[in-house]
């Protein structure tokens, strides 16, 4: 007997008595021989309970986490803190083991959450409409340039260098086998180059795409690009850090037309990157293009007020191949998980999780200045910044690991120009003695 | 209006909070955030205290319906238990808490968890290597076909450009054929309910890029031509994908390898366990023949016999389809999950959730239309056409009745070929019991549909809401809250 399978050995057989056949092979008769499995797979288990969780502690223990060392990594991935009530909330099986709330009378849990969720990310961005999540904040900002070329009717785009490299790498993937044609702009002292961007912008550019802030930490001057874009008739897509929006302006107030971005910050734990969510919202014009699902506020036949996956004409089990995603499953849990987040915070503690973020990151850049890094780019940054170390960073890195810090993301891989670049990220977390002990050990190895 | 529970922003009120953060113990930044890009205006998020937020979405839990609750017979869903101790092991700090930047040293668990996770869902598929990558199933097409094109335009054959899929398919099929620019060719299905093979000769040409298929199909059955079919497709160049929504039935039984699959995708959140988290996160890798494997996204985890490390060097490759390495705690569950189960007991999942739905399909057949009438495999399709025809009653009353009997309603008007179609797949975690108890209660509400159809059309009547306006909601959508300013 198994532990999650209830038929004893007189269930089988009534059950089989029913069907009148002697045993349950009969039932896999359909099976050409031809095709059917001989033998058992050759895989480890059964295991019971107690050996599965001696092994995977076992397994766990193998890596050094962000618990046992001070983490200035980021690059897409940020070491917030997660209040308990998030796992707490999230681990209710009420929400956890039900499926896509395709029946709105039982799913009400689900439908409400994400209406709130999509309120929230609205609020945040400035926008008029959020979709109930997307896989990541790569493949949000590759689905949002098919928006646009949609919307535009045009079918080439542009990306800025300062994007993050994997964004960008997947933004190309999705575009190539849709036909979509991608050109990078390049960047100048850490933000869009202007320049390289006015050459490149024409009549026939479905979007002008950016990240703010960017991948370098940088805050992107996102209404001069956007009235930059819309001259040329180009929608103004952008990837923002949900934290950062606490403080910095609403990308919807300075002109953009569909933001999307990353929301592991808003309670989602590391895990290796994944799962986290993406999310995607956009004007009212943009309302029917969007991909994905949303829920929107409804009565039932009472009059009260309800929740349903609404706009479905839009979607791949109506629409099939007209669809304008293919998307179905999305990253619906983890969504929760940053609204029950973004709730917990609430209006004060996010602007007071970005003042944290802000003004430790700057005081991580001055001191790493006075160890001998020099700072890369004078523009203004959020929570994460670039160095130029005197020493390789992969070696730098390597020395710091053994006094206790994670150090930061190595630029030579997707920036072979900038020369030892180091992108430190400072988050809530991070204190003073931390960024002290950081800074005199990263000074340390370069003297 | 009446509301069931309020939104939290109606239970907002200044002042509370419920968070704690620690004080800056830094100076302050002289460089201030320069005024064309600070804020103005706060974002009004709910200011609300924590029992509040405990209190609230407990609420919103209480609302839903769930595996943990009762029975899910969601065809094609595969809503079986989602074990404890997965979530328990996949909390673990050492899997939840590492950065996916960290140096492959720091990492060598998680590296050897994917690697080995990858060995067994490749000895389960019959297939040479996979990716982990994909985050959900219709994210695992679109990859899956990105390897096809890919791989046939280094065969010298990037003119083919048609995909077949049967009209018994998901959604997400045609869907994700045109993501990559495929144009999409339907191929009937025949009257065992399987693709009509002499519709899949005619629409052979030098055109055809492959076929995707379910098997067990959406109707629940297993295509008995399947080799005839991958013949075909082979000889005339294509490729053939292996959807692989509904797995669960031929766990032990039957690899698509086997088959004559060129590229499977997998759901880890249906056959493996893992939990749909009400509408994800999921997780849905790509395994795929030695021919394909150059195509694969970067990158794999390889072993060098002495440490795990993640490889880049990957010219041919697709690209890539999402950040980093795939829903990495999804995978934890799903390799807990094969190891809790082990060879022997894989084959019971599939040999005990065929025997449900058959029994299952048996005790209602008398009582609703049956299109198809041979054994079933993990699910099957019967329809409401009867009693609508008789009384008005449609498929969609029938299952918002079941709810008021303590069921989630089964998978309906899917397949598409099936007119008013309920789905139905028990899978193996449920009793006797409760196959019982279902049963009779779908057989006591076409009883009803004859007797009381007007009772039936109006259910269901024990939830927090009834039926909902959809139209109003499309037509005049409300999809954020509306703040007073």
């Amino acid at each position: 007997m198994w532990s999650y399978i209830p038929h004893t050995r007189e269930d089988k057989e009534k059950m089989c008595k029913a069907l009148g056949i002697a045993s349950i092979d009969e039932l896999f008769d359909d099976i050409p021989k031809k095709v059917r499995m001989k033998g058992d797979y050759d895989i480890p288990g059964p295991m019971t309970e107690d050996e599965l969780i001696v092994h995977m502690q076992e397994l766990a223990g193998k890596n050094s986490h962000l618990d046992s060392h001070a983490c200035f990594l980021g690059a897409g991935v940020y070491d917030h803190f997660v209040p308990s009530v998030i796992d707490a909330m999230a681990s209710r099986g009420e929400f956890y083991t039900a499926y896509t709330p395709y029946q709105p009378e039982i799913s009400q849990g689900t439908l409400q959450a994400i209406f709130e969720y999509q309120s929230m990310i609205c609020e945040l961005t400035g926008m008029y409409v959020s979709n109930a999540s997307m896989y990541d904040g790569a493949s949000s900002f590759a689905e949002s340039a098919f928006m646009a070329c949609v919307a535009t009717k045009r079918e080439k785009v542009l990306c800025s260098r300062s994007v993050n490299p994997e964004y960008r790498m997947v933004l190309k993937t999705y575009a190539h086998f849709r036909g979509v044609q991608v050109e990078e702009f390049g960047y100048k002292d850490g933000q869009v180059d202007v320049d390289d961007l006015k050459s490149k912008l024409n009549e026939e550019i479905a979007a002008v795409m950016v990240q703010s802030p960017n991948f370098f930490g940088v805050i992107e001057d996102v209404a001069s690009i956007a009235e930059l874009a819309h001259s040329k008739g180009a929608l103004l897509i952008t990837s923002a850090d949900p934290i950062s929006l606490a403080i910095l302006e609403a990308p919807g107030k300075l002109g953009a037309d569909i933001v999307t971005g990353e929301g592991q910050a808003l309670g989602n734990q590391p895990s290796f990157g994944g799962p986290h969510f993406g999310f995607l919202a956009a004007t009212e014009k943009l309302l029917r293009r969007m991909p994905g699902r949303i829920v929107g506020q409804t009565v039932d036949t009472e009059g009260r007020r309800g929740f349903v996956l609404t706009l479905q004409a839009r979607e791949q089990h109506i629409r099939r191949e007209r669809a304008t995603s293919n998307i179905c499953t999305n990253q619906s849990l983890c969504a929760l998980m940053g609204a029950v987040y973004m709730a917990t915070m609430g209006k004060e503690g996010l602007k007071e999780v970005a003042k944290l973020c802000y003004n430790k990151s700057h005081y991580a850049m001055e001191k790493l200045v006075k160890e001998g890094f020099k700072r890369a780019f004078d523009a203004p940054f959020f929570k994460e910044f670039v160095v130029i170390s005197p020493k390789p960073v992969n070696e730098l890195n390597e020395k710091l690991l053994k006094q206790g810090f994670i150090g930061g993301y190595d630029l030579s891989k997707h920036y072979p120009e900038i020369d030892k670049g180091w992108l430190i990220a400072v988050t809530e977390r991070r204190t003073k003695d931390e960024i002290d002990g950081f800074a005199s050990a990263a000074g340390g190895e370069v003297r | 209006m009446k509301k069931p529970v309020e939104l939290i922003f109606e239970l907002s009120k200044p002042g509370r909070k419920a968070y704690s953060l620690p004080a800056c113990d830094v100076p302050e930044a002289s460089e201030k955030i320069p005024e064309k890009f600070a804020r103005k205006a706060d974002a009004r998020l709910p200011e609300v205290f924590e029992v509040d937020v405990v209190r609230h979405f407990t609420r919103l839990s209480q609302l839903n319906y769930a595996v943990d609750i009762g029975f899910y017979p969601l065809g094609s869903c595969t809503m079986k238990y989602n074990p404890k101790v997965n979530e328990v092991v996949s909390r673990l700090p050492g899997f939840l808490r590492i950065h996916p930047y960290q140096p492959e040293e720091m990492v060598q668990g998680a590296l050897k968890l994917i690697y080995d996770l990858e060995k067994m869902l490749c000895e389960i598929t019959g297939m040479e290597r996979a990716t982990l990558q994909p985050a959900a199933g219709a994210h695992g097409e679109l990859t899956g076909l990105m390897i096809i094109k890919t791989a046939l335009e280094h065969r010298g054959e990037g003119h083919r450009n048609k995909i077949i899929i049967p009209d018994s398919a998901h959604g997400t099929n045609p869907a994700s054929a045109s993501m990559v620019g495929y144009e999409v060719v339907e191929v009937k299905s025949d009257e065992r309910g399987n693709v009509d093979v002499e519709d899949l000769k005619k629409l052979m040409s030098d055109e055809v890029a492959g076929i995707m298929l379910t098997n067990p199909n959406t109707l629940g059955l297993f295509e008995e031509r399947i080799d005839e079919i991958s013949k075909i497709i082979h000889d005339a160049g294509g490729l053939l994908y292996y959807d692989g929504a509904n797995l669960n039935a031929n766990l032990g039984k039957a690899r698509p390898g086997d088959m004559g699959f060129d590229v499977v995708h997998l759901n880890l959140h249906k056959t493996f366990s893992t939990p749909h988290g009400g509408g994800g996160p999921g997780s849905g890798p790509i395994a795929v023949t030695k021919e394909l494997v150059p195509f694969l996204p970067a990158p794999l985890v390889e072993y060098d016999g002495n440490r795990y490390y993640l490889n880049y060097d990957r010219p041919s490759s697709i690209g890539r389809v999402r950040s980093f390495y795939g829903n990495f705690n999804v995978m934890i569950k799903a390799y807990a999950y094969i190891l809790t189960m082990g060879p022997e007991g894989l084959r019971e999942v599939a040999e005990c959730s065929v025997l449900s739905a058959n029994y299952l399909m048996k005790r209602l057949r008398d009582y609703f239309d049956l299109p198809y009438d041979r054994w079933c495999k993990h699910e099957f399709v019967i329809s409401g056409n009867r009693q609508k025809k008789s009384k008005g009653v449609t498929t969609l009353d029938m299952v918002k009745r079941l709810i008021d009997y303590g069921f989630h309603p089964p998978t309906v008007y899917f397949p598409l070929i099936v007119p008013e179609a309920m789905m139905v797949e028990p899978t193996e975690t449920e009793s006797l019991e409760t196959l019982d108890a279902f049963a009779e209660s779908l057989i006591a509400i076409a009883k009803e549909a004859e007797e009381n159809p007007q009772l039936v059309k109006e259910s269901p009547k024990t939830t927090p809401v009834t039926r909902l306006d959809e139209v109003t909601a499309a037509k005049r959508p409300i999809v954020k809250w509306e703040f007073e300013s």
